[in-house]
C-alpha cells in the first residue's frame, strides 16, 4: 500500500515542484507582477468606465428606443441635432450656466478661501458650517430652492414685498432670463464651498516665510496676493477649476427639480436634455448622441487643466 | 420556428378571445362570468410596481386588496410603488433585461414602447370587460395593441376644472361655462376681480400635458392625422394659440415656471380660484385638520373641461395600465390578481378609499357607491368616456410618447402664449421637433 501510494506520489510531486518553480519565476519577473497589480485596476476601469462610455458613443450612432435594439445609422443623430433649436439652445445655456457660475464660484470660493485663512474665532466651526451646502444632498437643497424661487410662495419676493421695494412676485423660474440666473445662484450656492474649502487648503501649504520675505521687502497686501498667494496657488486652482467646470457642465439634479428644462426650455442643459430624451421619451440613441456631444467639451477642458498642469509656470509660479 | 409557434398561439389565442367575447354576445348574463379561473402557478409569488399613490386611500386600500387576494390564493404579493414618472425607465430595463417585477402599474402610452415583451392577458380583459359592460373605448385602445390586449385598463386619473364657487359667483357666474368662449370670459371676470385662474405651462408632464392638449384637440387641432402625418401647422393650431394667448393673460403670474405640483399648492393656499387638475386638490382640503382649508373644501367644486368649436368633448387624462412581463414565472399568478383586483368587492371599495382619484376603465363601475356619496366628484365620472389618447388621432407607440415627453405641444403653447414666439412660428417649432419622432 505504501508503495503504492509513493509510486503515485513521485510523478505528481515532480510536476508540482516544476509548477511551483515555473510560478516562482514568474513571479520573480518584475513586468508580469507589474501587470498582474494593475488587473485589478484594469478590470475596473475597464468594466465600469470605458465600456459604459463605449456603449453610450455607440448608442449614439443608433436609433436604439427603450426596449427595442436600434441600427446603426451613423450620424444622423448628430446631423438632426444640429438642425435642433432645442438642442443648439440647451447647448447655449449649457455654456452660459458653466462659464458664469464657474467665475463666481472661484471668485467667491477664492475670496472666501482668502477670509477663512485668516486667525478668526471659532476657526474649525466656522470651517465645518461653510462646508456645508456641499454636504447636503443636491436633491434637498434644490427642493428648498425650488421653494425659495417659488411664483407664489418665493421667501424672498414675499420679503421684498413686506419691505415694499416690489409691488408684485418676483417671476424667478417663469421667466426665461430670471430662470436661468436663478439656477446658476443655486449652483453658486452649492459649488462654492467645494472651490473655497480646497483652495484653503492650498493656501494653508505655503510657507509662511515668503510672506515674511514679501513684508521684509516692503510688499503690500495686494502685492503679497499677486505675487506670492496666486502664483503658489494656480497648481491647485488648476485642479479645482477642473473639477468645477466638470462638474456645472454635467450639472443635472438641480436643474431637473427647479425647472425640468422649462420655462420654454430656457435652461435645459446637455445633460437634461439628454435625459428627457432618452429615458422619458424613450429615444435612447439620440439621448445618447446628446450626451456624446458633451464628450468633446469636457475633454477641452480636461486637456487644458492637464497641459496646464505640465507648465512650470503654472506649477511654481515662474517662467516657462 | 419559435416566432411561427408564436405567432400560431397569437392566432389561436385571438380566436378564443373572439370566440369568447362572441359567447358573450350569445349568452347574456352570467354565463360569460363562469370561465374565470386562472390558476396560479405552484409556489407562484408576485411582485406588483405601481405608481405611487396621489391620494393615501389608494394605496392602504390596493395593498389591503391585495392581501386579501394573498389570503385566498395563498400567493404572496409584494407591492412596490414609485413615483409615476420614474416608473417608465424603471419598466422600459425591466422590459430590456427581461427581469424585474411581474406586473408593472404604467401610465398612458407605456405598454406601447414594449408590446413584444408583455403577456397576452386577452382573456383577462375579455372576461371583465363581459362582466362589467365593456371596456370604454380610452381603455381599449391604451391596452391594445391592435391584435391583443397587452394590459388591463385600471382606469385614468382624470382631470378637471377645479374651481371655488364662491369666486365663480362673485365674477357674475353660476356656474362654468360649457363652452371655451364662455369660460375664457369667465377667466377674465376671474381675473378683474383679483381672484385670477392658473394653469401649469412648465414642464409639468401631467398637468401642462392635459390641458395643453384639451386646448388643441378643442380647436380642431392634431399633432397628427389618423396617418401618423404631422398636421400641426394648421389654422386650428393657429386658433387654438390664440385662444391660449388670451386665456394666459387671465393667469397668475409665474405659471410658465409651475410643475405638476404647483397649481395644488397655489390652490390651496388661495392664490388661484380656478386650475385644471385630479380630485387631489379637494382631498387634500377635506382631509386637512386645518379648519381654514376645510372650509375651502365646502367651497370646491369641480366640471368638466369646456368643450370647444369642434362640438365634443376633447380631455385628456392620465391612463393607467397593468401589464405582465413575459419574464415573469407566473403569468397564470399574475392573471389571476389583475382578475381579482378588478372584480367589483375590491375594484369599487378601492375607489371609494382613493375617493374617485382613478375614474373606470370599465362602464358597470359608472354606479360605484363612490360617485354617489359625494356629487362634487361627479365630473370626474365619465372622464374617460370623453377622453382621447394621447397623439389623437394618430397611433400610439414610441412616437406620441416621445413627443409628449418631449413637450412638443405644452412648449408651443408656452412660446405662442406668452408672445415669445408668435403663433406661426410656434406652431413651425412644434412641426419641426414632431416630425422628428413621426417620420
Amino acid at each position: 500500500m505504501d508503495i503504492t501510494r509513493t509510486q503515485e506520489f513521485v510523478p505528481q510531486a515532480a510536476g508540482e515542484a516544476g509548477a511551483v518553480s515555473r510560478l516562482a519565476r514568474l513571479f520573480d519577473n518584475r513586468h508580469f507582477v507589474g501587470l498582474l497589480f494593475m488587473l485589478p485596476a484594469v478590470v475596473l476601469l475597464v468594466v465600469f468606465l470605458t465600456y459604459p462610455l463605449g456603449l453610450g458613443v455607440w448608442l449614439g450612432l443608433t436609433d436604439s428606443t427603450i426596449g427595442r435594439p436600434g441600427r446603426f445609422i451613423g450620424f444622423e443623430n448628430f446631423e438632426f441635432l444640429v438642425t435642433d433649436s432645442v438642442f443648439r439652445l440647451s447647448v447655449f445655456n449649457t455654456f452660459l450656466y458653466t462659464v458664469v457660475a464657474s467665475a463666481i464660484k472661484f471668485a467667491l470660493g477664492l475670496w472666501l478661501a482668502l477670509l477663512l485663512n485668516e486667525h478668526i474665532p471659532f476657526k474649525a466651526f466656522v470651517r465645518a458650517i461653510v462646508l456645508l451646502p456641499f454636504i447636503v444632498p443636491t436633491v434637498l437643497s434644490a427642493i428648498a430652492f425650488w421653494w425659495i424661487y417659488d411664483a407664489q410662495f418665493s421667501i424672498v419676493s414675499w420679503t421684498l414685498t413686506k419691505l415694499g421695494w416690489i409691488d408684485h412676485y418676483v417671476d424667478f423660474l417663469g421667466d426665461p432670463q430670471w430662470a436661468r440666473a436663478s439656477v446658476i445662484i443655486a449652483n453658486i450656492w452649492r459649488g462654492m464651498p467645494f472651490i473655497a474649502i480646497c483652495l484653503l487648503a492650498g493656501l494653508q501649504t505655503i510657507s509662511p516665510s515668503l510672506y515674511e520675505a514679501a513684508a521684509i521687502d516692503g510688499a503690500t497686501g495686494w502685492q503679497k496676493f499677486w505675487h506670492v498667494t496666486l502664483p503658489m496657488l494656480t497648481p491647485i486652482i488648476a485642479v479645482v477649476m477642473t473639477f468645477s467646470v466638470l462638474f456645472t457642465f454635467t450639472d443635472f439634479q438641480l436643474i431637473w427639480v427647479l425647472t425640468r428644462g422649462g420655462p420654454i426650455n430656457a435652461t435645459h442643459l446637455m445633460a437634461t436634455l439628454s435625459f428627457q430624451r432618452a429615458i422619458p421619451g424613450g429615444a435612447l440613441g439620440e439621448g445618447a448622441a446628446i450626451a456624446t456631444a458633451m464628450i468633446p467639451f469636457l475633454l477641452a477642458a480636461i486637456l487644458f487643466s492637464y497641459f496646464g498642469l505640465q507648465r512650470r509656470r503654472w506649477q511654481q509660479g515662474t517662467k516657462d | 420556428m419559435r416566432n411561427r409557434s408564436r405567432r400560431e398561439f397569437l392566432k389561436t389565442s385571438t380566436g378564443v378571445a373572439a370566440g369568447a367575447a362572441l359567447g358573450s354576445v350569445l349568452l347574456p348574463g352570467e354565463a360569460s362570468a363562469q370561465h374565470a379561473s386562472f390558476k396560479p402557478e405552484p409556489g407562484a409569488t408576485l411582485r406588483v410596481l405601481r405608481w405611487k399613490r396621489f391620494v393615501q386611500g389608494d394605496e392602504d386600500q390596493w395593498l389591503a386588496n391585495s392581501k386579501k387576494f394573498t389570503e385566498k390564493t395563498g400567493v404572496p404579493v409584494t407591492v412596490e410603488s414609485e413615483n409615476w414618472e420614474d416608473l417608465r425607465p424603471k419598466a422600459a430595463v425591466a422590459a430590456k433585461v427581461g427581469s424585474g417585477p411581474d406586473i408593472i402599474i404604467g401610465t398612458n402610452d407605456d405598454a406601447h414602447q414594449y408590446p413584444d415583451q408583455l403577456v397576452d392577458v386577452s382573456d383577462v380583459a375579455d372576461y371583465l370587460g363581459n362582466k362589467y359592460g365593456g371596456w370604454y373605448d380610452l381603455a381599449r385602445q391604451y391596452a391594445t395593441d391592435g391584435r391583443r390586449w397587452i394590459g388591463i385598463p385600471m382606469g385614468a386619473g382624470a382631470s378637471a376644472i377645479v374651481y371655488r364657487a364662491s369666486h365663480i359667483k362673485a365674477a357674475g357666474f353660476d356656474s362654468i361655462p360649457r363652452d371655451t368662449a364662455g369660460f375664457l370670459k369667465l377667466c377674465q371676470a376671474l381675473k378683474n376681480k383679483g381672484t385670477p385662474p392658473g394653469m401649469a405651462l412648465g414642464h409639468a408632464t401631467g398637468d401642462a400635458n392635459i390641458w395643453c392638449h384639451w386646448l388643441i384637440w378643442a380647436h380642431g387641432a392634431k399633432l397628427v392625422d389618423q396617418n401618423g402625418k404631422v398636421a400641426i401647422n394648421s389654422k386650428e393650431t393657429a386658433a387654438a394659440l390664440g385662444y391660449a394667448k388670451a386665456l394666459y393673460q387671465t393667469f397668475v403670474p409665474g405659471t410658465l415656471s409651475w410643475l405638476d405640483p404647483s397649481n395644488n399648492k397655489a390652490f390651496l393656499a388661495g392664490d388661484i380660484s380656478l386650475t385644471t387638475n385630479g380630485v387631489s386638490i379637494y382631498y387634500a382640503a377635506k382631509n386637512s385638520a386645518d379648519p381654514k382649508l376645510k372650509a375651502m373644501a365646502d367651497d370646491i367644486y369641480h366640471a368638466n373641461m369646456p368643450i370647444g368649436p369642434v362640438g365634443r368633448p376633447t380631455e385628456m387624462g392620465l391612463a393607467f395600465t397593468a401589464v405582465t412581463f413575459k419574464y415573469s414565472k407566473y403569468p397564470q399568478a399574475a392573471k389571476e390578481y389583475l382578475r381579482f383586483m378588478w372584480e367589483k368587492e375590491q375594484y369599487e371599495a378601492w375607489m371609494e378609499a382613493a375617493l374617485a382619484f382613478v375614474t373606470q376603465p370599465l362602464r358597470a363601475y359608472e354606479s360605484a357607491p363612490v360617485w354617489k356619496s359625494d356629487a362634487k366628484r361627479y365630473a370626474y365620472r365619465d372622464a374617460v368616456k370623453f377622453m382621447l389618447p394621447n397623439g389623437w388621432p394618430g397611433k400610439l407607440g414610441p412616437a406620441s410618447a416621445a413627443a409628449m415627453a418631449d413637450f412638443v405641444v405644452v412648449d408651443m403653447v408656452a412660446e405662442a402664449a406668452t408672445g415669445s414666439s408668435s403663433i406661426q412660428e410656434a406652431m413651425s417649432k412644434a412641426e419641426r421637433r414632431a416630425k422628428r419622432y413621426y417620420s
